[in-house]
């Protein structure tokens, strides 16, 4: 069993909804990635997303461009992010590592070359933010032979036939895009969020977590309770700027809201388990 | 290239020209790409609404554009015999207007009354604030700060036509960016609002669709250069930054293989200096802005600063077309470097009293070398894609002279 799918049977044998923050690798400079991934798991992380910096991050809010920007000025690549990968996995054999990016750094890299030196640095999902399923063919070909999943966006705007395909293609868990927009962006609607997340699940037995526009804990507990997981991002990718040259500080706030949104997801679950029980 | 091509099978279904193309996007836009491909498989077969695109560009752009034959450039060469395409006599000055004009309306049968648009050296952003005024629709031009300021009258006149133009300060601060922050603003807003994209780039169907609408330069150019000398030119030459005009000019032409088709790419400071914006002389096949195509990138597939004196040309990608088009060997792509364009655009602002768009320069640069090579019975278009008001700032500050 790959570690995506343990950690998931896990979480949901504990009746969790999994937390899964997003980071940019090598922001704000990359000796403060891999210690903040170990942070995070120790502050209630199920799995991590180590973003991959990209110079024209098509489908992110400025948050995130912001971070690629001074990711890449201290000269994080794709390489680079699979050698933190490589070093957190010397103390943490368990927790599930997504890389999460734009596809031309690794078709760069080519894409077979990429998924061998991925699996041996210990990455288990990887998620192309611009590659949708019918251009994925080569990728998830070479990412599943190396026993990495593939993993794949759905949006309010997926027709039902393209969920149907999309939910073919993906491995791991299918990655609901809570709204349309950025990252980073505003507002989420939560009671509309769980029917949706209902129709998929009628297409699919994988996990699904929900992501865009998670911004604190009352947010990710209300998405925790329709949800197997609740990726954040921007909200704590947004500390770097409150704490500018401080990477120390900025480790402690981006525990700290980890902490906060693990706290309050699994109270809201505790309050519904009579209900659902 | 041996056996006959298809030309009327590309792009497949799925948008690909052989390799290129293709549709990389977010998951969030691909139902809004579907509706868009449905309605411009549907319209261009419809006959109304082609009548009313033909209405248009006759009535509110002034087509067809004519073909004029620089007799004096033609002479002073001593080679082929010059042939402009007139694009910068249309409304608003350059050959974007075909594609607005189409774009638009297809917006307005899909019932979204937003449009936005990206634009570089503003040309496409005065095309669109111009169509949208006249048909009543909201309009928000993303623009990069850089080019903002080098290209101050087209953003003035995108102000008066009513657009809101939004300065870019991502990036590098020009048309890449303003293509990633435009794209942005289509996620966000994808129920009403319809993205006017300039240039034959972008997901599929835009380099399909785009090179439709623009493919009325080659049309009338191939049937005035028939009547007028009673055969086809021998050589058909255009700038190439996305590669909107030059592929307009080319595709009526691709099944004429005694045509030439030669592309001009900004080669800035010299293809060996670093700073150019020429992917097609100089780059690689990677993925950007929702096609594959070839792009300037670094070895670890970051996209890299481009530099050109034209703000139009200055883009780190092309359109897919033109990437298959060089890998068969149908057309070719050369380089001209920021100084030649300058030379260039003085000799057809002197001799044949036409003051060009710096990024059309390129393209006259490129002709003064290869009209002499050839024969006076021979004969060459230029696309004279955009007239050169915009630019006079530019280059009043090159030879510094403060307007």
């Amino acid at each position: 069993m790959s570690r995506i799918a343990k950690r998931f049977s896990e979480t949901q044998e504990a009746g969790r909804s999994a937390l899964i923050p997003y980071v940019t690798a090598g922001d704000p400079d990359p000796g403060v990635t891999v210690p903040l991934m170990h942070d995070l798991v120790a502050a209630g992380a199920d799995l991590l997303e180590l973003g991959v910096p990209f110079s024209d991050p098509m489908a992110d809010g400025p948050v995130i461009q912001l971070a690629c920007e001074r990711a890449l000025a201290h000269g994080t690549s794709l390489r680079g992010v699979l050698d933190m990968v490589r070093e957190f996995r010397r103390e943490d054999a368990d927790t599930p590592v997504i890389l999460m990016g734009y596809l031309n750094p690794v078709e760069r890299m080519g894409a077979e070359h990429f998924a061998k030196a991925a699996a041996q640095a210990g990455v288990d999902g990887v998620l192309m933010v611009d590659l949708p399923p019918e251009e994925s063919a080569e990728l998830t070909g070479v990412l599943e032979s190396a026993g990495i999943d593939p993993i794949f966006l759905l949006a309010p705007t997926t027709s039902s036939l393209r969920m149907r395909h999309v939910a073919d293609a993906a491995r791991g868990f299918i990655y609901y895009v809570s709204l349309k927009g950025v990252t980073g962006s505003q507002t989420l609607d939560a009671g509309e969020l769980g029917a949706r997340l209902d129709s998929i699940r009628g297409l699919t037995a994988l996990p699904l977590g929900v992501g865009f526009g998670i911004r604190d804990a009352a947010t990710a507990a209300q998405v925790a309770r329709v949800a197997d997981a609740v990726v954040v991002g921007s909200a704590i990718v947004r500390l770097v700027e409150q704490y500018p040259d401080q990477p120390e500080q900025f480790r402690i706030a981006a525990a700290e809201i980890v902490r906060g949104m693990r706290t309050a997801m699994d109270a809201a679950r505790m309050a519904e388990a009579p209900a659902t029980a | 290239m041996k056996q006959a091509v298809d030309w009327a099978a590309f792009p497949d279904a799925r948008g690909h020209f052989g390799p290129y193309g293709g549709r990389f996007v977010a998951e969030t836009l691909m139902g809004a790409l579907e509706e868009l491909q449905g309605a411009y498989e549907r319209y261009m077969l419809d006959p109304e609404f082609l009548a009313e695109i033909d209405a248009d560009l006759a009535h509110f752009v002034g087509r067809p554009s004519p073909l004029y034959h620089a007799e004096r450039l033609s002479r002073e060469l001593g080679g082929a015999q010059i042939y402009l395409k007139r694009e910068d006599l249309n409304h608003t000055g350059a050959h974007k207007v075909n594609n607005t004009i189409g774009q638009a309306l297809l917006a307005k049968r899909l019932g979204k009354n937003r449009i936005i648009a990206e634009t570089g050296a503003g040309q496409h952003g005065v095309a669109t604030a111009t169509v949208a005024a006249r048909l009543g629709m909201e309009c928000v031009v993303y623009m990069g700060a850089e080019d903002i300021q080098r290209q101050s009258p087209n953003v003035y006149r995108m102000r008066l036509l009513g657009a809101d133009v939004v300065a870019v300060n991502s990036g590098s601060r020009t048309l890449k960016d303003a293509l990633n922050e435009a794209m942005r603003d289509w996620v966000t807003n994808v129920d009403d609002t319809f993205y006017i994209i300039g240039t034959v780039a972008g997901p599929h169907p835009y380099p399909a669709m785009v090179r439709d609408f623009q493919s009325v330069i080659g049309r009338e150019a191939r049937a005035q250069h028939l009547e007028m000398t009673g055969r086809l030119p021998d050589a058909l030459v255009a700038c190439v930054g996305g590669g909107s005009n030059a592929i307009g000019l080319f595709h009526p032409f691709l099944a004429d293989e005694s045509v030439a088709l030669i592309g001009v790419e900004a080669g800035g400071e010299g293809i060996a200096s670093g700073h150019h914006s020429a992917p097609l002389c100089a780059g690689r096949p990677g993925v950007l802005h929702g096609n594959r195509t070839y792009l300037m990138e670094d070895d670890d597939g970051q996209i890299i600063p481009t530099h050109s004196i034209s703000a139009g040309l200055d883009y780190p990608g092309v359109g897919p077309e033109h990437a298959w088009l060089k890998d068969i060997g149908r057309a070719q792509y050369v380089s001209v470097t920021d100084d030649d364009a300058l030379r260039g655009f003085h000799r057809m602002t002197r001799t044949e009293g036409i003051i060009p768009a710096l990024e059309t320069s390129h393209a006259i640069a490129h002709v003064l070398e290869i009209a002499p090579t050839m024969k006076p019975n021979q004969s060459l278009i230029i696309n004279l894609s955009g007239r050169g008001d915009k630019d006079l700032n530019t280059i009043a500050r090159l030879e510094g002279i403060q307007l």
